[in-house]
């Protein structure tokens, strides 16, 4: 087998690249489950959704005010898509799932697997299932970069070093800052808590508003790399889930590194025997299953 | 009593042709099912689309044939043989369904027609590539309409080998259909001189194309082909400019749906064989323009497909006076195809309906006027040159 130093350092570079994806995908599941004890399977249609935000404020933004100048640009899709896919997630919260806290946990899973049936299919009705492109990339962050081996998209570079920063930010906040010591206290002990003064039920909406907040900014993060379709979130959501379950549920640090680990881990396989690459993920899931199985990062129950 | 006696008698000796000699037209209506991908990845490009093709066929006939009416029923096979093999006997079976049509997804596709065989009833596959539906699955109540793997690579192999594109790398979706359109395309770049450097494999449906793409850049073959479908094919394409890939994308199976997809900035200038496109002719663009009315969006070739052929199966039962299926198969037959879809095409004895391809190009973003605007005719394939010939057909129905 010949195979270059350059070609390994590509496909690792590659890895790093969709390991940043998953990392911050994943990180909305875990910060969902691990505070809020709900397995998120609307997470996938909440990542359509906020590529569908920054499409359609892109494209129809203009049509539906009456002046075609108008366009939601990337750099504000980045704001506003996870606000608008957040709120959504807010209006589930309210009205439908604080009423499945008390339950087990299957019940929440029903409630959120129905619900992303019904969204992708909404958007499977109005929009090409084959996918519509997205034309809103910053003129900036066009062409590549010579990193010596190879030549990398500056988008590429642009998503891992955001990717990053925001699974720190997230990371910093729940770890680090007194919200975050609410939010803990709030998941281990809601009486106490409460009794302290503090609204646990406003903590738990806010925490579900970020979640899916995160979810909304995967998807304008992924929308000028991969077309935006109905389909995007159930393609992914699978790996993603078991980024999740071998980082451990619910574990912030364990979410994103493993994210990490995995994207890279992917990319080196490629290189090596490809179609091994899909696989690998779940080949890791069940050895990490049989050898700790509340995950790497995760606490023994 | 002699006189009440005399109606009953009357009445079951009229009852009973109805039993005996079944009129030109079984169960009094000719009922026709759309079996199709309703929701999953080809839903697009045939689906709703393909239902509407085949009412507005049946519209444009009159709505009757041999004074009996005709019916359209549709059901969802979720590209799942199985489900579409049960819904193919369900239908012959207790619904009085006399031909199916579309057929998208070759696994569905083959399934169908077996069935379709079995029963003696007439099946027609638009969405299905595989040539396997004509050679070695091939059936006498079988048709393949559209297009096909062989037609799909021999189109394009051949014009670009001809340009001095000689040697070709391939991506290829890793099931069934993606080999036979990576097998055919690499068959034919050889026989004429060129050379196959590599193929790599993805599976269906990959989301990051990235490193099969790196792997591609590195083979150092002048062209890149590209034997996916629908989001693979879109997703390729998309990043391979992402990356600065300089060789020749090729698409092997590209729809009208998958360039608008892609957008004209990113598709522009790629070569590929379609069996119709809108705005080749004043008659394609003619059915483009109503359909784009009643659908929103312009017809697939798989959406041309089920019109036509649709009109094809209507127009030999009228000749044959009945809708017997052989009689039907042979009028079929008989009839050459002259409409927006083909001129001249004739449906063969191993079920390979034969008419003229396009070899089309990707307009560049300047050159497109109006949203659907996207391609340009580079060349007309004639039938005889584009499809596999008769002779080295497998199919066991042919006589050597």
């Amino acid at each position: 087998m010949d195979i270059s130093l350059q070609a390994i350092l590509s496909q690792a570079m590659l890895g790093l690249n969709n390991g940043a994806f998953y990392a911050l995908l994943s990180l909305g599941l875990a910060v969902i489950f691990g505070m809020l004890n709900v397995v998120n399977f609307a997470h996938g249609a909440f990542y359509m959704l906020g590529a569908f935000v920054a499409l359609l404020g892109y494209d129809f933004l203009g049509k539906w005010l009456g002046d075609e100048g108008v366009r939601l640009s990337f750099w504000a899709a980045l704001l506003v898509s996870p606000l608008l896919v957040g709120l959504l997630g807010v209006l589930i919260e309210r009205l439908m799932l604080r009423r499945l806290y008390q339950v087990d946990h299957l019940y929440g899973l029903l409630l959120t697997f129905g619900l992303a049936l019904i969204l992708e299919g909404l958007f499977s009705n109005y929009f090409n299932v084959a996918g519509e492109p997205y034309n809103g990339k910053p003129a900036v962050l066009e062409g590549a970069v010579n990193l010596g081996f190879m030549f990398f998209p500056k988008y590429r570079l642009f998503s891992i070093v955001l990717s990053l920063a925001v699974c720190f930010a997230v990371w910093f906040l729940i770890e680090r800052t007194r919200l975050g010591s609410y939010l803990r206290a709030g998941t281990e002990n809601p009486d106490v808590t409460r009794a302290f003064g503090i609204d646990v039920p406003l903590l738990r909406t806010l925490t579900y508003f970020l979640g899916v907040a995160l979810a909304g900014l995967a998807g304008v993060v992924a929308a000028p790399i991969y077309s935006v379709s109905p389909k995007m979130g159930s393609d992914l959501i699978i790996i993603v889930f078991a980024v999740v379950v071998i980082g451990g549920m619910g574990s912030i640090m364990g979410a994103i590194l493993t994210g990490l680990a995995l994207g890279l881990l992917e990319g080196v396989v490629k290189v090596f025997y490809p179609p091994l690459a899909n696989t690998v993920i779940f080949i890791v899931m069940a050895l990490v299953l049989l050898w700790r199985p509340a995950g790497l990062f995760g606490k023994e129950a | 009593m002699h006189a009440p006696f005399k109606p009953l008698l009357l009445s079951v000796a009229l009852a009973m042709p109805g039993v005996a000699w079944a009129g030109p037209v079984s169960g009094d209506v000719v009922k026709i099912g759309i079996l199709t991908d309703m929701s999953g990845v080809y839903a697009g490009l045939s689906g709703k689309g393909s239902v509407l093709a085949a009412q507005m066929a049946v519209a444009d006939f009159g709505g009757k044939v041999l004074g009996k009416p005709i019916e359209i029923i549709s059901a969802d096979h979720q590209n799942k043989p199985d489900i579409g093999a049960a819904k193919a006997r369900e239908w012959f079976d207790t619904q009085g369904v006399d031909m199916i049509n579309d057929l998208v997804n070759s696994g569905v596709g083959i399934a169908v027609q077996k069935i379709g065989a079995e029963k003696h009833r007439i099946t027609i596959n638009n969405g299905a590539g595989s040539i396997a539906l004509t050679n070695k699955e091939c059936s006498a109540y079988g048709v393949h309409y559209a297009y096909d793997t062989y037609a799909l690579a021999k189109g394009t192999a051949t014009a670009l080998v001809k340009q001095g594109a000689d040697s070709w790398f391939f991506l290829q979706a890793d099931y069934a259909f993606g080999q036979a359109l990576q097998g055919d395309a690499a068959k034919i770049v050889t026989s004429l001189g060129g050379k196959v450097t590599g193929t790599v494999k993805h599976p269906l449906a990959t989301t990051d194309f990235s490193s099969y793409l790196l792997q591609a850049q590195g083979s150092g073959a002048k062209v890149i082909g590209l034997a996916n479908a629908g989001g693979d094919f879109v997703n390729s394409v998309k990043q391979a400019k992402e990356f600065g890939l300089t060789q020749t994308l090729v698409g092997l199976l590209v729809f009208d749906s998958d360039v608008k997809a892609l957008g004209l900035a990113a598709a522009q200038g790629m070569t590929f064989t379609t069996a119709y496109s809108w705005d080749i002719n004043s008659d394609t663009r003619a059915f483009g323009n109503k359909f784009l009315a009643k659908a929103g969006s312009m017809p697939t070739m798989v959406h041309a497909g089920v019109y036509s052929s649709t009109m094809h199966y209507l127009n030999a039962i009228k000749a044959a006076g009945t809708d017997t299926p052989e009689a039907v198969m042979k009028k079929m037959r008989e009839l050459p195809i002259n409409d927006f879809f083909a001129k001249g095409g004739k449906l063969r004895e191993d079920g390979r309906m034969v008419h003229d391809m396009y070899l089309v190009q990707v307009k560049k973003p300047s050159e497109s006027r109006s949203v659907w605007d996207q391609l340009k005719l580079l060349a007309t394939i004639p039938g005889d040159m584009a499809f596999k010939p008769l002779s080295a057909s497998e199919c066991a129905l042919i006589k050597k």
